[in-house]
């Protein structure tokens, strides 16, 4: 049973379909990667599966042990968050607020995995920082240790590297990739193919050609129809 | 200095004073500790929408003559906040040209009405007394004190109960949502607390006033400190500090209380500002 199977799934706003009968499954243990062109609804699956906008038909389902509030999400950075006066360790701490149901302090264990996160994002030093002194590289580490906070069992990450530096966009690859192989099932987002393909496992396109499968089969797919704009009306979808 | 000392302890001995001081105080805390929440969210035009509706909402009290004006003006007021909730969220409807729609609707009906239906002669002394506040928190009843103790008792527990909730969903909404928490039933309790704050704090500001009190301590707070809990803390101690020396002061020398309290507010803003231009901030 794979944690996350999209049935049908039909994307979009008001009157507006972006994706149509969209079907593909995330198992345990992979790194799919999503990708397409900007307006592919990218974006708008993410908040499909994370439940914050209902698709138009069609339905998301968890299994494998995991519940739908168990993804931990990367978000885009917003407005708000540019100018906001909190301190590392508060917005890391936050990420357990799913789970408190109504206790209105944080537990002694909830503390010390919060400093166990930030220790292996390489932020431990910053915990009592102001989070909108820090740098683009660095606030990603804080979002994905609150994340990590929330679950070690599936990450959805959009764009974790828009607005990075190219040494910060690597090194944010390496730390994403260990995440992985300490066994947290990976999506993400990105515009950038060629720097995400070495580290996924899976890739699923979305745009007027719709592709879900392996790197490997994706990588063949790309190499058999070079003009990917006319490419097959039909993708590989299962 | 001494003359002053003794005219404060004269006035000390009266009642009203120390009902005005007590609810300035309370109303100080209660909208500082929001007003963080609603300068991050970018909802602080909400505040200063919901204070003209109250205006409205006073006026057809008056015009009814309700017994207890509260019991019109809280519903309409809280309605209000629901409503300008719901529009705030909606992309397809701006939700600030919305917010400037309802506040000078009913800006304008809440004049209009006290026009129309005078209860009393002096019309522009009761519009101007209802905007500014002018002196109204110094005939407050013990009645009205006691409803607002325990609004603001209410109110403080509630924000103290689910502060962690508030910081997460103020932070990043969608987050707080994905991982499970219900951010709707948290916006709605904030609305709800915001309208309850609104209608207190107009018995001392007046309608005009209160966007100050919500947004000028949480916006000098945050000049100077850097973390969350700090500006919060920060926010209610200079919003309490403020309050009292702007009630103490309009009291000797016989100025509006709302008006004597926003310049105070103003005043520590421009402090703040220059503490944290000058130095790193804490």
């Amino acid at each position: 049973m794979p944690q996350i199977v999209c049935e049908n799934l039909c994307l979009g706003y008001e009157g507006e379909t972006i994706v149509k009968d969209l079907n593909f499954s995330v198992e345990a243990g992979m790194y799919l990667c999503i990708v397409g062109e900007n307006g592919a609804g990218k974006s708008t699956l993410m908040k499909a599966i994370l439940g914050l906008r209902p698709p138009l038909s069609g339905r998301v389902v968890f299994g494998d042990g995991l519940e739908k509030r168990e993804i931990g999400y990367l978000s885009q950075q917003t407005d708000v968050q540019k100018d906001f006066p909190a301190s590392v360790r508060e917005i890391v701490l936050s990420g357990f607020q799913g789970r408190m149901g109504f206790r209105p302090f944080y537990k002694r264990e909830e503390k010390e995995r919060a400093a166990q996160n930030m220790e292996r994002m390489g932020i431990a030093g910053l915990s009592d920082r102001c989070y909108r002194d820090l740098s683009g590289g660095q606030q990603q580490r804080v979002l994905l240790a609150r994340a990590l906070c929330a679950t070690e069992k599936l990450l959805l990450l959009d764009e974790p590297v828009s607005g990075l530096d190219p040494v910060v966009t690597a090194d944010m690859y390496r730390i994403i990739g260990e995440l992985h192989r300490s066994g947290v099932t990976i999506v993400m987002i990105t515009h950038d193919v060629a720097e995400a393909l070495p580290c996924a496992t899976h890739i699923l396109h979305l745009g007027r050609r719709v592709f879900f499968g392996t790197r490997d089969e994706y990588l063949r797919e790309m190499k058999d129809t070079p003009e990917k704009k006319e490419g097959a009306s039909h993708g590989s979808m299962d | 200095m001494e003359a002053w000392i003794e005219k404060l302890a004269l006035y000390m001995q009266y009642p009203f004073v120390r009902y005005a001081l007590i609810v300035g105080v309370l109303i100080a805390l209660c909208s500082s500790l929001l007003g963080v929440t609603l300068v991050l969210k970018r909802f602080s035009f909400i505040g200063d929408g919901l204070s003209h509706v109250a205006f409205g909402a006073l006026a057809v009290a008056t015009v009814l003559q309700a017994a207890n004006k509260m019991t019109v003006v809280l519903p309409l007021t809280l309605l209000a906040a629901v409503l300008l909730l719901r529009t705030g969220k909606d992309t397809n409807i701006k939700g600030d040209a919305a917010v400037a729609m309802i506040s000078v609707t009913s800006l304008a009906f809440g004049y209009l009405l006290m026009n129309l239906f005078a209860s009393s002669p002096n019309v522009s002394g009761d519009v101007c007394s209802t905007l500014f506040g002018s002196t109204s928190i110094l005939t407050l009843t013990k009645q009205e004190v006691w409803f607002s103790v325990m609004l603001s008792v209410v109110v403080l527990l509630l924000f103290g109960f689910f502060y962690q909730k508030i910081f997460a969903i103020t932070f990043d909404e969608d987050f707080a949502r994905a991982v499970g928490v219900n951010a709707s039933r948290y916006n709605l309790m904030l609305a709800v607390i915001i309208a309850v704050i609104i209608v207190l704090a107009m018995n001392l500001v007046g309608s005009l006033l209160i966007s100050a009190f919500v947004i000028f301590p949480a916006l000098s707070a945050m000049r100077v400190f850097h973390t969350f809990f700090a500006v919060t803390t920060c926010s209610a101690a200079l919003s309490v500090v403020c309050a009292l020396a702007g009630i103490l002061a309009s009291v000797l020398a016989g100025t509006p209380v709302g008006a004597t309290v926003v310049a105070m507010d103003a005043a520590a803003f421009l402090l703040c500002w220059a503490v944290g231009r000058s130095g790193s901030g804490i």
